[in-house]
């Protein structure tokens, strides 16, 4: 198929095949989960669930990749699914316009391969983790405010994020500094290379790691946790 | 004894990179931060010689201590 010629050569046809049967469930459809949910879809990732409960506003625009002066108020979930249906309509995406909580965590992830962390919020990762970590089910980690980010791999029983974040109801720095549009595209990428070599058992992965990154003075560290 | 710190993103602002301190043996990470001015809430992730460290722990001569902010935003 022409569509995954240029995916061809960086992967086997074999691994190539294999892609649309993968079930990723990416949480939060904002600046991480927009770039994310593209990304994904065009590399052939069959099955997609975008969690997110949340409307585009007027103050997304200067960095979530799926927002547009025309779909201010919408659901982000479900514009997520609209956007992958013009890129890719092989591939099966399901909103999910809902916050995770502890009452729907375990249904919503259940029967993923992978789930992705693309929220904004430092006590609902816990939440993600600790219900990842119940399934089975791996985890990439993925935060940024302003020139900063930060990707890490999370297997279940890791607990990697008490290590990130030694208090669970801190506020961030993206709460100060905001976020600008490339650093949401530039850890979205990242996350999702590290989704693909989890899906395919190949290359190296960033578990009880954390790589952070710092754009303003060229920091770029792997720090073991 | 002598301990650099080393600060990342936001909380180099008005106090810089890397700061080299002069101590008598007893210095923790948490005395550290109070002496920089640095809320407690302020720092997540805290290195010790490039490994996971606490604040309560104490110190020992040429540690490198390395503070980082709480990046969440997604």
């Amino acid at each position: 198929m022409k569509r995954y010629i240029r995916n061809m050569n960086m992967l086997s046809k074999e691994e190539n095949e294999k892609l649309k049967d993968f079930k990723v469930c990416v949480v939060g459809c904002g600046g991480l989960g927009g770039y994310i949910i593209e990304m994904l879809g065009r590399l052939g990732i069959g099955h997609i669930t975008a969690v997110d409960g949340d409307v585009f506003d007027e103050t997304n625009l200067n960095r979530q990749v799926l927002s547009d002066v025309e779909n201010l108020g919408k659901s982000k979930a479900m514009i997520a699914q609209r956007r992958m249906k013009l890129v890719n309509p092989l591939i099966e995406i399901v909103p999910i316009d809902n916050r995770i909580t502890e009452e729907n965590a375990e249904k919503i992830l259940c029967g993923h391969h992978l789930i992705i962390d693309a929220i904004d919020n430092i006590y609902i990762r816990f939440l993600l983790q600790d219900t990842a970590s119940k399934l089975n089910i791996p985890m990439i980690h993925g935060a940024i405010a302003g020139w900063y980010g930060q990707v890490a791999t999370i297997f279940p029983g890791d607990k990697t994020l008490e290590k990130i974040y030694p208090q669970k109801d801190v506020k961030g720095l993206e709460n100060e500094i905001g976020n600008p549009s490339f650093t949401p595209a530039l850890i979205a990428s990242i996350q999702v290379s590290e989704a693909l070599k989890i899906l395919l058992n190949k290359g190296e992965i960033l578990r009880h790691k954390l790589l952070y990154i710092d754009l303003l003075e060229h920091n770029y560290m792997i720090m073991e946790l | 004894m002598e301990i650099e710190v080393r600060l990342f993103a936001t909380l180099r602002e008005g106090r810089g990179k890397k700061i080299f301190f002069q101590f008598e043996k007893g210095i923790s990470p948490h005395k550290i931060i109070k002496l920089l001015n640095i809320k407690e809430e302020d720092v997540s992730i805290l290195l010790i010689n490039g490994r996971n460290g606490e604040l309560n722990v104490e110190l020992n001569e040429g540690d490198v201590v390395s503070i980082f902010p709480p990046v969440g935003g997604g």
